[in-house]
């Protein structure tokens, strides 16, 4: 098989609150060989709230994005699960809507661009599934992470709506999402299988609606701790920071003491594949994760 | 080859005049190949116990009492085949009314607070009418395509029980309640719009609330895309210069000044922004828990003092938001 390749678009909070996610990517990449280019042109996804202020300019905004993927002709892989719903959005929406396509190419030729239609938007986690594969993956693991109940939080923007996804999360369905727990299994974990795995972590209406959010994360945590989670590990950045900088307040809200290390997938996968610590970044976590690299690599 | 598959279904239990708390019953049954969700609750009925309860009325996806939930997975009865959903949930199903705590008996539920909520918005044309019209009103087929899809929403409550944003919050109106908001409001012949679009914006109750887990979108039996109506809702405000500046709308307008100035989502400002200075502090303490991790620097969000990393060509951004954007704050 030739080299895979693809189109990094990294989003906002790797390049920021979530350094970890952005380093232990690339780091995963490395050790299998995938060959990434950062598409550094690419702006914010809007993150669904520039959307629900000005729909029209994001879309023009992400078709911006994908236009610098198409230049390389390469598959634009996302790391945040917003992002890959977002582009997608607006790939599916200018795909499906020639005029629509039209309108927006009206702004972007002013920046010298076209929106043509002929990259795929994947998240990492698919590519490293479906494109790498899970077998080879297996193979390539160095610290089995056998000590480990490790409970998937899949985030929505990854499996809903499905009928966007499809193509990329090659039809996960969103009611019974398998891939986070399989490649728990490949890195030799153990997947925790728990009802609010596939629910909403609250993190959209952290500002204007605290209490709904501290109270969906708080769920979704306690029934990981419930069913035994050491772990817990999420591809969606926002789901990351929901789950691990607010520990403490949602443990107020809902009444539980709450202390559940979460990962990011890509740090996940960097462990078992023997990274560095420096590269898996533990140390950037608000609820201390470091003692994870400690117990995984004695 | 065999047509039929025997399983076990098990089915939530539970009589609010005699029960003190819900239990589930198994019951062993052959599917068919074409048998729907709602053969299975009859066959509970007629083969197994006749105190077993539903509702169901049209039986072809148009009255929308039969809905359920099916492993948590929101089922109109009369539309789903079972099998297929016996393969998703490999042979194991269990059947349960939509909302466990407003079950009255077994799948029937209290639906009050849909109708409510429904009720709350408006659900239908508000306008004079001549009581002797000379001629018809008119309709473009783009005006009604604009509502057409949100018309065929049958009121079966699956997206209403199925948001998250409900559970926790009970004054929230729902998917449903906004999908029924944004067709009358967009009727060409309506005249209600206005008010309907300050009922939806109110924090609490409104679209500012909604989580954004698209869980409607995929309970939705008859394909409405909920959460699309609601976004259009959230444009419709800022259009129709209904939206008033706080913390969720400034949250909403706060990306492009980042994204203006940085390209990328200044993750700080955002918060100070919408939250302005004096709502900061409810942040503090993430922000010292932040800071201690090395995931924010104490420059962050301080006026004057730029350390956010830029995308390259940001002149392009910037020129795309100059010529592209048509809302204002």
């Amino acid at each position: 098989m030739s080299q895979l390749k693809y189109a990094l678009f990294t989003g906002c909070t790797a390049k920021q609150s979530t350094p970890e996610l952005l380093s232990s990517t690339l780091a995963v990449a490395k050790k299998l060989d995938i060959e990434i280019i950062i598409l550094e042109e690419a702006s914010c996804c809007g993150a669904s709230h520039l959307q629900d202020f000005d729909e029209f300019l994001a879309h023009v905004l992400n078709a911006r994005n994908i236009c610098y993927a198409e230049k390389l002709g390469l598959t634009m892989i996302t790391i945040c699960n917003t992002c890959q719903l977002n582009s997608a959005m607006t790939k599916h929406a200018l795909d499906k809507d020639p005029e629509l396509k039209a309108r927006v190419n009206e702004k972007l030729a002013e920046v010298g661009l076209e929106y043509k239609g002929t990259s795929e938007i994947k998240h990492f986690l698919y590519a490293l599934i479906h494109d790498f594969g899970l077998d080879k993956i297996k193979d390539s693991v160095k610290v089995p992470l056998s000590q480990f109940n490790i409970a998937p939080f899949y985030g929505c923007h990854n499996i809903r709506p499905s009928e966007l996804h499809e193509g990329s999360n090659n039809y996960e369905n969103s009611y019974v999402p398998t891939s986070l727990d399989e490649l728990i299994s490949a890195l030799e974990g153990n997947p925790v299988d728990y009802d609010h795995k596939n629910k909403c972590c609250g993190f959209h209406v952290e500002l204007q609606a605290n209490h709904t959010s501290e109270v969906l994360a708080g769920n979704a945590m306690v029934d990981a701790i419930d069913n035994n989670a050491d772990l817990m590990v999420t591809p969606c950045p926002l789901c990351h920071l929901k789950m691990d900088t607010y520990q403490d307040s949602v443990g107020k809200v809902i009444g539980r003491d709450i202390e559940l290390p979460v990962l990011h997938m890509p740090q996940m996968v960097a462990l078992a594949l023997g990274c560095t610590e420096a590269e898996i970044g533990l140390k950037f976590h608000v609820q201390k994760a470091t003692q994870v690299f400690t117990e995984a690599t004695s | 080859m065999n047509d039929t598959r025997k399983v076990t279904i098990k089915a939530f239990r539970f009589n609010a005049e005699t029960d003190y708390l819900p239990y589930y019953k198994s019951y062993e049954m052959e599917v068919g190949k074409d048998e729907l969700v709602l053969d299975l609750m009859n066959r509970i009925k007629w083969e197994h116990d006749g105190s077993f309860s539903y509702r169901r009325s049209c039986r072809h996806g148009i009255c929308g009492a039969c809905a359920i939930k099916v492993n948590g997975k929101a089922t109109l009865a009369c539309k789903q085949n079972a099998i297929e959903l016996l393969d998703l949930f490999n042979n194991e199903i269990t059947l349960e009314p939509q909302s466990k705590k407003r079950a009255v008996k077994d799948m029937i539920i209290d639906k009050s607070d849909f109708w409510e909520k429904h009720a709350a918005v408006k659900p239908y044309i508000v306008a004079d009418i001549e009581p002797h019209p000379e001629h018809e009103t008119k309709q473009s087929i783009a005006e009604f395509n604009n509502f057409l899809d949100s018309d065929l929403c049958i009121q079966c409550g699956a997206c209403h029980y199925s948001c998250p944003a409900l559970e926790a919050n009970e004054d929230y109106f729902g998917p449903a309640a906004f999908v029924a908001a944004y067709r009358f409001t967009v009727d060409t012949r309506d005249t209600a719009g206005l008010e309907r679009l300050e009922i939806t914006a109110e924090a609490g109750q409104g679209v500012w609330d909604c989580v954004k887990c698209f869980e409607c979108a995929e309970a939705c039996p008859k394909e409405i895309n909920p959460i699309e109506k609601i976004t259009k809702l959230h444009n419709l405000q800022f259009e129709k210069k209904v939206a008033k500046s706080n913390v969720a709308t400034r949250h909403a307008e706060g990306f492009v000044r980042s994204i203006r100035k940085h390209g990328f989502l200044d993750e700080a400002d955002i918060v100070v922004y919408s939250e302005g200075y004096l709502g900061m502090y409810k942040h503090l303490k993430t922000a010292m828990d932040m800071m201690k991790a090395g995931k924010i620097h104490w420059q962050d969000g301080v006026p004057f003092i730029d350390n956010m990393p830029k995308i390259k060509n940001l002149d392009e951004v910037q020129k795309l938001i100059e010529i592209s954007m048509t809302n204002k704050l």
